[in-house]
């Protein structure tokens, strides 16, 4: 996809994300958002894999470290044609498959189930080793929370993956500046993030998240880096998409009501419509 | 007398993975830093790009574990039962349990055995912790025979299974032709009709010493070896209470959460039977000697048996 393409299709995924949680009545739009146009370059563009064989041996993975933006990664899976987008509606409903947080058991597509904070790296590491080990192809992928990095198991992760030199991992950090409390720079500041990574033995490389040619740049720089992990600092806003939902961290963990959903609606259909101008 | 064969269940799982290891080639170790410890050792020196050292980190080790079973392999992640089950309690609930992944937890260094290292490294609660989550399998070998049993039977599970080693040199007691291990499957070591004692791990041998004290005294004990904390034999568990009326429980851990609880749980249910649960109170550990912190406990046989006389005077 060009990078029009990958910007109208991002628009799809934040309409599905909206209508999910809107459905839900709970989950949380903002880190969603704010990862939408990182989930649209991954399953779009970047990742080799198959909806019709969601368990391809040597697919890439993928981990949702930042398990909450759920709605995010099922709008990516969904218009992917790994399972239904009407689905999408049934986000967090009582015997739907689309849990609150993903849960691989029984969602086509997730690699690794996923939610608390911390905990995915290390999955992710774990099956980039299994990749060295066995001498596989496939490439891994993982997406953090700038606010989830405050986990020391992240760290932990981050410092096994530079030991072991698994340059077939590509970590994100969704830094969207924001947590459930405040501005992380507040809350407990993880800045400097990338020297961070850098001292933890990563290859840093630091985008804006919402441009489809940075990430273009970033991930092919990630491919082609030998000998050590890459993270990918990814600038971004959260709430991306919807104008009240922007830079506020009320938006977090909480569902638009029935005027707020037709309004975000509204001004995605007029972005995606403006799209269809250029 | 002759001398009786001792040796520690870690030793027995380090052993049971590198014969393990040459059958399998999707067998591979974790460890934290304890390779020496937890026995794998032999392991690494047979398969050293099988053996992946996590260094002092066991939440990330247990993530790794996860990820890795997603790819085919079969983890067995090694360290204290305190690290284990305690430290990175919620990564295993999380990552490995949630999703029922194929990972296999060795935990060594369990209960009060540990000795020396005192109640900052005696776990006693790990039983409980693993019980309560859902689909984990919970293994408490008494001795070597049955150690390298579990760990086999634990391969050949589909699914997370935790299981428990002692630090301590313990007697073996399964060196009988027809021994077998069956996973959930109670082992009835000796037949009476006065009491059964419901043992676990090292306790299992502490029951039979006590059993013999009894029948001096002219009380029967029936001795089974619970050798799977979960799923619980519970069929097993019922017929004999209702076949000899009152029972006790022994194990190395606390009186609250392991088998004593798992026992009186079935028995509430099904079968009311007058109860007393031998193990560690509540309370924490202190450093000594295994065998000297073994007695002090009341675990060891004498102490089981004194227990037992009190219990059905």
């Amino acid at each position: 996809m060009n990078d029009l393409e990958l910007e109208k299709t991002a628009v799809k995924i934040r309409k599905g994300i909206v209508t999910a949680v809107h459905a839900a009545k709970s989950g949380h739009p903002g880190g969603s958002l704010s990862a939408a146009d990182i989930f649209t370059y991954l399953y779009f563009e970047e990742m080799n894999i198959n909806p019709q064989n969601p368990k391809m041996e040597n697919r890439d993975r993928f981990v949702l470290s930042k398990g909450h933006v759920a709605p995010g990664l099922y709008s990516a899976l969904a218009h992917r044609g790994f399972f239904p987008v009407e689905d999408l509606k049934t986000l967090r409903h009582t015997g739907s498959y689309l849990q609150g947080h993903p849960d691989m058991k029984h969602i086509p597509g997730v690699d690794m189930s996923s939610g608390s904070l911390g905990q995915g790296l290390s999955a992710a590491v774990g099956m980039a080793l299994a990749g060295k080990m066995k001498k596989d192809s496939y490439r891994v992928y993982a997406l953090l929370g700038d606010g989830e990095i405050e986990e020391g198991q992240i760290w932990e992760a981050a410092m096994f993956a530079g030991h072991r030199k698994l340059d077939n991992l590509a970590v994100v950090v969704d830094n969207n500046n924001l947590q459930i409390d405040g501005a992380i720079a507040e809350v407990c500041s993880p800045y400097p993030i990338d020297k961070k990574f850098e001292a933890f033995g990563f290859n840093v490389i630091s985008v804006n998240g919402h441009d489809f040619s940075e990430l273009r740049r970033a991930f092919a720089e990630a491919k082609d880096t030998r000998g050590m992990p890459t993270a990918i600092i990814a600038d971004t806003t959260k709430g991306k998409g919807v104008s009240f939902m922007e830079n506020n961290v009320s938006w977090h963990g909480k569902a638009p009501n029935d005027e707020e959903y037709e309004t975000a609606m509204e001004e995605l259909r007029k972005a995606g419509e403006a799209l269809c101008q250029k | 007398m002759s001398e009786i064969k001792k040796v520690a269940t870690r030793d027995s799982y380090g052993n049971a993975l590198v014969s393990l290891g040459k059958e399998h080639d999707n067998l591979v170790v974790l460890d934290a830093d304890l390779a020496a410890a937890t026995k794998t050792g032999v392991f690494k020196k047979e398969f050293p790009d099988r053996h992946i050292d996590c260094g002092i980190a066991e939440a990330n080790m247990m993530g790794i574990a996860a990820g890795m079973s997603t790819c085919g392999y079969v983890p067995f992640v090694s360290t204290f039962a305190m690290f284990a089950a305690g430290r990175a309690y919620e990564q295993v609930r999380n990552s490995i349990a949630y999703p029922h992944l194929n990972v296999k937890i060795g935990a060594t260094h369990a209960g009060i055995s540990v000795g020396e290292d005192g109640a900052s490294h005696q776990c006693n609660e790990d039983l409980a912790l693993m019980r309560s989550i859902p689909g984990m399998t919970v293994f408490n070998p008494s001795d070597d025979i049955e150690a390298k049993a579990a760990v086999k039977a634990a391969y050949e599970l589909n699914g997370p299974v935790y299981l428990r080693f002692g630090r301590l040199a313990v007697p073996v007691i399964n060196d009988t032709p027809d021994y077998k291990f069956v996973p959930g499957k109670g082992v009835v070591l000796r037949e009476g009709k006065d009491i059964t004692i419901f043992a676990t791990g090292l306790c299992v041998h502490s029951a039979l010493e006590a059993a013999e004290k009894l029948a001096a005294d002219g009380i029967n004990a029936k001795v089974v070896n619970i050798h799977t904390i979960k799923p619980l034999d519970r069929e097993l568990v019922v017929q004999s209470a209702k076949e000899t009326g009152k029972v006790v429980t022994v194990e190395e851990h606390s009186i609250i959460g392991g088998l004593g609880s798992a026992v009186a749980e079935a028995l509430a249910e099904e079968a009311p039977t007058p109860l007393f649960r031998i193990g560690v109170l509540d309370t924490f550990g202190e450093s000594g000697p295994a065998a000297e912190l073994l007695e002090k406990y009341g675990l060891d046989g004498a102490g089981v048996y004194k227990q037992i006389m009190e219990f059905v005077k």
